[in-house]
């Protein structure tokens, strides 16, 4: 894992939905190495811990990444209130392991909420070759379907309440998919509970799958071993760390919690 | 003249600064940032007789100026250690402190011994950690209990030992003098204060745990004055920790009364912080016409 420290320029900054914000962050070196499923760990002026958010798209010619969170706590509104052309603290690119894009060449895309902008980095991959399946609690809450719409994809939005798109989860659309055509892969991000049905699909019909978890973290680089998550390696139930295990998994690896 | 070099028990650091144990793994991540060779020294994670798991997540909480961790002692076992992790380290031009504890008495026995063959500098026995069960803070919290460890320890190994304490007791100084009459070389403190949040939208405690240890600026007066009343109380030599972010606090910390100093939460902010703070002493030493840093140790003139 390659990453440095620094402060970059901000360069755009949306709010895309309600507390969720857009932002463009102008870092050549770090937009050269970063991966797919990578994350960037936040300085949030006045608070111990970083924020870690998932890297949503990469522009390797422009120098810059993107990335969208919503502001949950006091530490992601102190995030929110940065302004376009004001700086960010940033450790980056993290994540030892982000999406593996060399599983096959069909793959079906599914985030779930604030899971969801992860996957645009995959989706812009795969193009054509992907479906994309979001979902949302309702209409207020829905971003990214131009985005997805725009790498070519066909994409499919759910809400929990039937306000956008079809009514249902993201894992029902998913069951349709998988009958309709079967992919290579499923890459998902989103709540666990969202994640472990979409493993079961994957396993049930014999096909591919990658998550990528979250957990509270702490130093985002692999030495604090805060953000454990429950896998199994070799056999034997083991403590993997999301910063620097993670946080993408193959899907066989991960234990759920009831 | 390297003005900031200093003999802690017996060993040689070419600067009073060391990352705390727990927060800077085996060094290896933050080699992305700086050479460790940097440091005075390093002191590593928190190692057993055998491979712990640690607890179950969540295992950090941010607090007002700090945070509360749980891990639970989660590492890969002595013999990995000294296998695995130590043969490079001992490359990196930097004195390496091994942090160990035991779930048992017994247990302390088995890795001190472990630890004394080896090309450690110096072993760092903790009897304060609040997340486990079984041993850590069970022994550190009484006089008894951690000259039991330390008797046990120095009798396992000739490399110098410094024992470190737990805050959550009502007299330290009473401590560090009953580790000192058991021969340690030196102690280490503060370790986490035991500390709790709870989400009151779940009414759940935010770690796993339920409790945890407290760190970051907020403890940060809390281990000045414990600093300053084992200094005061003792004749070996103190490590003081507890909340240091910038030089100022160390130099704060060394007037209190320690000889080095370690820093760790201010790492998760700013992976920089231990060099920023060497380099804030060395202005510090220039701009005083100090010949050794070591001469502000104890410098406080209590009213």
């Amino acid at each position: 894992m390659k990453y440095t420290q620094g402060s970059y320029p901000v360069i755009s900054k949306t709010a895309i939905a309600k507390e969720i914000y857009d932002m463009t962050i102008l870092c050549p070196d770090v937009a050269a190495i970063a991966q797919p499923g990578q994350f960037v760990n936040i300085k949030a002026e006045g608070f111990m811990l970083r924020r870690p958010i998932s890297i949503c798209s990469i522009n390797k010619e422009k120098g810059t990444l993107r990335i969208i969170f919503e502001v949950r706590g006091n530490g992601t509104k102190e995030l929110s209130q940065i302004p376009e052309g004001g700086l960010i603290d940033i450790i980056a690119p993290l994540g030892g392991r982000g999406f593996d894009l060399d599983l096959g060449k069909k793959a079906v895309i599914v985030g779930g909420g604030i899971g969801n902008p992860p996957m645009l980095a995959v989706a812009e991959h795969f193009g054509g070759n992907a479906r994309v399946i979001s979902g949302f609690r309702n209409a207020a809450a829905v971003i990214l379907q131009k985005d997805f719409a725009d790498t070519g994809a066909k994409t499919i939005l759910c809400t929990d309440d039937g306000s956008a798109g079809r009514k249902g989860f993201v894992t029902d659309a998913l069951k349709e998919a998988v009958a309709a055509e079967k992919p290579d892969v499923i890459y998902a991000c989103g709540p666990g509970v969202m994640l472990r049905r979409i493993v079961e699909i994957a396993k049930e019909n014999g096909i591919k799958c990658q998550v990528s978890l979250e957990e509270r973290m702490g130093c985002g680089i692999g030495a604090c071993l805060v953000c454990a998550c429950r896998t199994i390696r070799d056999g034997e139930e083991y403590y993997a760390h999301v910063c620097k295990d993670g946080p993408v998994f193959n899907a066989e690896e991960v234990i759920f919690d009831e | 003249m390297n003005k900031l070099a200093v003999n802690f028990a017996g060993v040689d650091f070419k600067n009073p600064v060391i990352p705390a144990s727990g927060t800077f793994g085996y060094g290896k991540e933050y080699e992305e940032f700086y050479p460790l060779s940097r440091l005075g020294g390093i002191s590593v994670k928190g190692t057993t007789e055998k491979l712990r798991t640690g607890n179950l997540p969540p295992r950090i909480a941010e607090t007002p100026s700090g945070m509360l961790n749980s891990v639970g002692l989660q590492n890969p076992g002595i013999d990995h250690f000294i296998a695995h992790e130590l043969p490079y380290l001992k490359t990196k031009d930097t004195v390496i402190i091994a942090n160990m504890a035991g779930s048992t008495a017994e247990g302390y026995r088995e890795v001190a011994e472990k630890l004394d063959s080896t090309d450690v500098d110096m072993i760092e026995v903790n009897i304060s950690c609040p997340n486990v069960k079984a041993g850590g803070a069970a022994f550190g919290v009484s006089c008894e209990g951690a000259a039991s460890i330390t008797k046990i320890v120095r009798a396992a190994t000739k490399k110098p030992i410094t024992i470190k304490l737990s805050p959550n007791v009502t007299n330290i100084a009473d401590i560090a003098k009953a580790v000192e009459a058991e021969g340690a070389d030196a102690v280490s403190l503060i370790n986490t204060l035991l500390g709790m949040r709870i989400d009151i939208k779940t009414k759940r405690p935010v770690l796993h745990n339920n409790v945890g240890g407290l760190s970051g600026p907020a403890v940060f007066p809390v281990a000045v004055r414990m600093v300053w009343q084992v200094a005061n109380a003792v004749k070996i030599p103190v490590c003081g920790m507890g909340g240091i972010s910038t030089w100022e606090d160390a130099v704060e910390m060394m007037m209190a009364g320690a000889s080095t100093v370690q820093v760790g939460a201010a790492v998760f902010s700013d992976p920089l912080a231990p060099v920023k703070i060497i380099e804030g002493l060395e202005k510090y030493v220039a701009d005083n016409h100090l010949n050794s840093i070591s001469d502000i140790v104890g410098a406080v003139k209590p009213w």
